[in-house]
């Protein structure tokens, strides 16, 4: 019988173009998922060189990080401008398919994925952003690239990549009614550290795992960066061919049946061995609440900030107190709240926003309180609407935007002013300086405080 | 590319931990649609308030680390976003050298691929340095082929990198043209299996 193998292991030797031992290895590239951000250099790199791009039909191109989520036709940044007009001519004179702001399939380039069928099972994914490891929910191999690795995949459709540790973070037993995917993963960062993760590919095992849906299992491994890893997936099961079923671009009939069957079989192979193992019980994991300037810096909801002269790390946390005006031992339910967002590529699906309306319904955003709702991608935008999300939303007195990054990255319009608190729901990144300057941020899962 | 061998230059020291890159270049300069000019931005909202005054409480800031080109930093250095802006901008503010006890595994290889070299040494090694460089002018020179770095003081550090990164800095090679002479193999591999 042959050696028991992780998926990691499957995927990475399947995609060996060139071997040679102490080099890293030429892998190819199955999908290429490009933005208007991180490419204008690569395509400018290809031109200059008088280089084509390999296989424009394995490239999929979106407009999301700075389009505007209202009034779509002002973009009141030249430079923003720009930079979509580029992505646009690139995208012609290389004949690579583009979602752009007014396109129905446009969104944040890692919703689009998995909603279109481009992500499967068993995938090498590349993408110029970090948070591509989102489509290891699917058991595809999903990472984040700079621009001059964008450039390089545009023109052979490969990347030299070094074979990478394999890490399990196994969840065992069940999570706690109320207790959701982004709790889990805080909880796991909060545990193991911000950089625990680092040099290694995390595949997420366990019971708990098994039992989340596509979209939870999207929210775990899009946060495998702020765990300092590259990449982080789960093997497909069930759930993940039935998500797949009838979707775009995924093939029908007796075809799909097949490719059901290779993807069943890449799951990771019992007593396979890896470099590392942790183990988190799902029934310790409360609902969390970050406090501070990285997503490590986590408690559960009901906990306060930290008590100064118990921890290790005594000058980070105190600066990330002052950063974030907070003081130790300060309860969390007594942080105020300015702005609230609810969007971004960890928690924009529909069934985030389904959960969150379900909580909205019928409550009313404090009055000194801005919330938004920026949708992931168009198509959710619309599902929700036909659902009538939308309106229990606006009763409520949030805004309900069109689709793109909006507050993850502020490069748009949607900038807070400084000196603010701003209570991210259901959503990642914060560190000092992500949003704005002296912008205090939470993020959060829960409601609670928004209802103070 | 630009090729590297050798390189002596001023140390300029930051010694802080998990320096990400939105603090290299917040993402606000993003919007260019060039590699060059990122410079004038590195570090920004520590090296200006808000009304883009110096603040001089920064210490780049300081006259004295003025033409720095190696730098010296704390662990995890370039986490977060996998922006490539932050190499370009440290390169294009005039850093050749980066020397940390860590680095984020994306900025590793966008500095690689951008001519900067980074360093990995033990916080033990570098602790020294810090402490100097945060006092006083310190000239570092860092070899390259060699794989050492030597003080004023003549104090020799040697550090590891792999060779084939090494090789791609020394020769200042372009990685596409390395990568199109596999071109057959590549060719191969979709005939088989795409
Ligand atoms: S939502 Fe934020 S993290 Fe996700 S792709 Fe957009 S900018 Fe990146």
């Amino acid at each position: 019988m042959n050696k028991p193998k992780t998926i990691i292991q499957k995927i990475w030797d399947k995609h060996i173009v060139h071997h040679e031992e102490g080099k890293p290895d030429l892998l190819y590239i199955d999908l290429h998922l490009v933005h208007e951000v991180t490419s204008p250099q690569a395509f400018e790199g290809l031109r200059m060189n008088n280089r084509k791009v390999r296989r424009p039909d394995l490239t999929y191109a979106t407009m999301d990080h700075n389009v505007p989520t209202k009034n779509r036709e002002v973009i009141k940044d030249p430079i923003s401008q720009k930079q979509m007009e580029t992505l646009q001519k690139n995208c012609e004179e290389y004949g690579i398919t583009l979602a752009d702001m007014y396109h129905p399939d446009q969104g944040i380039v890692h919703v689009i994925g998995p909603q279109l069928g481009l992500t499967q099972p068993g995938k090498t994914i590349v993408c110029g952003d970090s948070h591509t490891s989102t489509h290891g929910a699917f058991g595809a191999l999903a990472f984040g690239i700079g621009t001059s690795e964008v450039e390089h995949v545009l023109a052979s459709q490969t990347l030299w990549q070094e074979r990478p540790k394999t890490l399990n973070v196994q969840v065992d037993g069940e999570l706690g009614s109320g207790v959701t995917a982004k709790d889990l993963i805080l909880a796991i960062i909060a545990k193991f550290g911000v950089r625990f993760g680092t040099g290694y590919v995390i595949e997420y095992t366990g019971k708990a795992i098994r039992n989340l849906s596509m979209e939870e299992r999207m929210t775990i491994c899009n946060m495998s960066i702020e765990a300092g890893a590259r990449a982080g997936l789960i093997s497909p099961d069930e759930t993940t061919v039935d998500y797949l079923i009838g979707k775009r671009y995924v093939p029908i009939g007796e075809e799909f049946e097949t490719l059901a069957e290779e993807w069943r079989a890449l799951a990771t192979d019992e007593g396979a061995v890896y470099d590392k193992t942790v183990t988190i019980q799902a029934e310790e994991v409360e609902p969390q609440v970050t406090w501070g300037t990285n997503p490590g810096m986590c408690v559960p909801v009901s906990g306060m900030t930290p008590d100064l002269s118990k921890v290790d790390q005594k000058e980070d946390v105190e600066r990330a107190l002052a950063y974030m005006g907070l003081n130790e031992k300060q309860p969390i339910t007594s942080i105020e709240i300015d702005h609230v967002f609810i969007g971004s590529c960890t928690n924009s699906r529909l069934s985030d926003l389904q959960k969150a309306a379900f909580i909205v319904k019928g409550k009313e955003v404090n009055k000194n309180v801005r919330a938004i709702v920026v949708p992931g991608s168009f198509s959710v935008k619309m599902q929700a609407e036909k659902e009538g999300i939308d309106t229990i939303f606006k009763e409520a007195g949030f805004e309900w935007r069109d689709a793109g990054c909006s507050m993850c990255l502020a490069m748009n319009d949607d900038v807070v002013p400084p000196e603010v608190g701003v209570l991210l729901l259901q959503i990642e990144i914060l560190k000092e300086g992500k949003e704005m300057e002296h912008v205090h941020i939470w993020l959060v899962q829960r409601w609670q405080l928004l209802q103070q | 590319m630009e090729p590297i061998q050798k390189h002596q230059g001023l140390v300029y020291p930051i010694n802080r931990a998990n320096i990400d890159t939105d603090q290299i270049i917040p993402k606000q300069f993003l919007k260019r649609i060039e590699r060059k000019g990122f410079g004038q931005f590195l570090f920004y909202h520590w090296r200006f308030d808000d009304q883009g005054n110096k603040k001089f409480d920064f210490s780049l800031n300081h006259s004295i680390y003025n033409n720095a080109s190696i730098l010296l930093a704390g662990e995890n250095f370039g986490c977060g976003s996998s922006r490539e802006h932050a190499p370009w901008a440290l390169l294009d503010y005039g850093f050749r050298v980066i020397i940390a006890p860590s680095f984020a595994d994306i900025f590793y290889n966008n500095a690689l691929k951008n001519g900067i070299i980074p360093i990995q040494l033990k916080m033990a090694q570098l602790d020294q340095w810090m402490d100097q460089a945060e006092r006083k002018k310190l000239t570092l020179t860092v070899d390259l082929v060699n794989q050492y770095i030597i003080d004023e003081d003549q104090q020799k550090v040697y550090f590891d990198i792999p060779s084939y990164h090494k090789e791609k800095l020394i020769n200042g090679w372009d990685e596409i043209a390395l990568t199109l002479q596999h071109q057959e193999k590549i060719d191969a591999y979709e005939k088989n299996n795409v």
